[in-house]
């Protein structure tokens, strides 16, 4: 017994390293567009040369740049909208509507992420140029949502599974409709999720690329203007100025994210009858409760 | 939370048919109308012959016949399965120890550690492959580096432009994904059951053997699906960093929707990617229920 617990130990020791080392190989690579974005340089190799702050700032002033922020902060916030309203009622319904429509859609929902984004691009771009509308920004909003679609639907639904049914069921006996029950109880529950939610569908739309290569028009996103950049070696330090850029803002977005699933999980967790008990908190007939 | 209450189911009159329908209308429209829609075009077009216009014209399985029995299709379609295939052995193999410590040893720093691991996954795809092309050019990071400690002399072209480069760009590119499932099934696996093997007599790596990976099995199969999906498609990372030996289906699609402008054959070569695609989960659920019925 004591011997296996020395070898457990020692194999934990062992994983660890090798976690570290795996830690280096995730973030070395991406941690040099930084690291080459001060360098005074055209070439991105060693030995680094003079720190310079030159790239960026030929960032600024750049209208077409400046154009393709504002498409992929714009596009990023509708379908990011779209997809997480999609989730929200998905996967509710999914889980206390109890219809095989609901389980139907919730499956279906859940598919883009067993189709590649090359092949969601083109369906789209056949099916908008049906429409008669085209490649345009409303097309890599309809991209957009469908690649958030299963993350905001996972997001959510684990959300919901994890409020005490009980919860719902004493809104509905207390004779609130579906309507009070879904926004004044279940939302506010869920007010967490749904916000990393948000945030998390909107990064995806922010750094997607295969499919808004397929349904731009005249007016590129962010990662595109990207991709067009990198044909031309001379406009490389400027593109990891801009990658720095997007890299900080993506950490800082993914990780409030990340704080507030966790804040609304571990609020989750907390005993229910504590807060329910009181019948000073329901007294103007609604369920007062801080994710704090 | 044991209470017995007889439950009454509610009474209907309750769930309005205006509630319901307003419910299921967002999500109804996307996923009829986006998804399945959309992928039926896709096959309505893979039948069609291409005449210039948006849907086609006539009837025709000439498409289908073409990417059946033209070579260069098999070949660039073999390499795509090839290099996803080693993509996802790579990624899966080299994200288990990750996820196994995760689950049993990190302890307190699990949630920090589970943090740094999905993080990249929520940085630019397009910027974490052209970090790769950085690394690996002939005036890259690794060939600079090599020559700058002594190692080497010359700057090497052998990194960059090769299907290894694709392997390795693409391992990275969805490390995060295959991380998540693994640990995901790992972490419910009862610590009792690892009890019970040592106390039975079992070495640890007999009752990882034993015990910890089949029960992992669904885990591991479940990232190996979210990893070779996305990968058996792309056209990204062979554009960047793999050269003509490494052209993939995913950029054969996108010419035909793109210079070629042959949209039909273009669709049909995008139905085959998803029979294979379908094929593949087809194997990986029933390998998972077999993997099912032993836990």
């Amino acid at each position: 017994m004591s011997v296996a617990r020395i070898d457990a130990k020692q194999g934990g020791r062992w994983l660890g390293a090798y976690v570290l080392v795996y830690l280096v190989f995730l973030y070395l690579p991406v941690l040099l567009i930084p690291l080459f974005s001060f360098n005074d340089s055209i070439q991105a190799a060693f030995p680094l040369q003079g720190f310079t702050f030159e790239w960026y700032k030929t960032l600024s002033g750049n209208s077409a740049l400046s154009g393709a922020l504002v498409n992929s902060l714009v596009i990023g916030a509708i379908a990011a909208t779209g997809a997480t309203l999609c989730g929200i009622t998905v996967s509710y319904m999914d889980l206390f509507g109890r219809s095989p429509l609901a389980a139907t859609i919730s499956a279906i929902a859940r598919l883009p992420i067993l189709i590649p984004g090359v092949i969601i691009g083109i369906s789209l771009l056949i099916l908008v140029n049906l429409i008669g509308f085209g490649p345009s920004r409303t097309a890599i909003v309809l991209g957009h949502i469908l690649v958030a679609l299963p993350t905001t639907v996972v997001i959510m639904k684990s959300r919901f599974a994890a409020i005490p049914k009980t919860i719902r069921e004493a809104a509905l006996d207390l004779g609130a409709s579906d309507w009070t029950t879904f926004r004044r109880v279940m939302l506010p529950l869920s007010l967490p999720a749904i916000v990393s939610a948000f945030m998390l569908a909107f990064l995806t739309s922010f750094d997607e690329f295969i499919v808004a290569f397929f349904l731009a028009g005249t007016e590129p996103t962010l990662p595109l203007y990207i991709w067009s950049q990198l044909r031309f070696p001379k406009s490389l330090p400027t593109v990891m100025a801009l990658g720095t850029a997007i890299l900080a803002v993506s950490f800082v977005i993914a990780a409030i994210a990340e704080i507030l699933r966790h804040r609304g999980l571990a609020a989750v967790r907390r005993p229910v009858p504590a807060n329910l008990s009181k019948p000073e908190e329901t007294e103007r007939g609604e369920l007062q409760w801080h994710s704090t | 939370m044991s209470t017995i209450v007889a439950r009454q189911p509610l009474p209907e009159s309750r769930s309005s048919t205006g509630f319901r329908l307003a419910m299921l209308l967002p999500g109804g429209l996307v996923t009829f109308f986006l998804i399945l829609f959309a992928l039926g075009l896709v096959v309505f077009l893979a039948l069609r012959s291409n005449d210039g216009s948006l849907l086609g014209a006539g009837f025709t399985f000439a498409n289908f016949i073409t990417v059946a029995s033209d070579p260069l299709y098999w070949t660039v379609t073999l390499r795509s399965l090839a290099i996803a295939g080693l993509v996802t052995l790579a990624t899966v193999v080299t994200a288990y120890p990750v996820a196994y410590y995760l689950a049993f040893h990190a302890g307190r720093r699990r949630g920090l550690l589970l943090f740094l691991v999905t993080l990249p996954f929520w940085t630019s795809y397009l910027l974490r492959v052209f970090a790769w092309k950085i690394v690996l050019a002939y005036n890259g990071v690794l060939n600079s580096a090599l020559i700058e400690s002594g190692i080497w002399s010359e700057p090497t072209l052998a990194f960059l432009n090769t299907p290894a480069a694709v392997v390795v760009t693409l391992a990275h590119a969805y490390a995060p994904f295959a991380i998540l499932p693994i640990y995901v099934a790992l972490d419910t696996i009862p610590k009792s059951l690892l009890e019970v093997a040592s106390d039975l007599g079992a070495r640890p790596f007999t009752s990882f053997r034993r015990v910890v990976l089949p029960n992992s099995m669904p885990g591991v199969l479940a990232a190996a699906l979210v990893v070779f999906v996305p990968t058996v498609g792309d056209y990204v990372t062979p554009a960047l960093v793999g050269g003509p030996a490494s052209t993939m289906i995913g950029s054969l699609i996108q010419a035909q929707f793109g210079k070629a402008n042959d949209w039909p054959f273009g669709a049909a070569l995008a139905v085959a990617v998803m029979l294979v695609i379908l094929a593949v989960v087809l194997v990986v659920r029933s390998a998972d229920r077999r993997f099912g019925s032993r836990i």
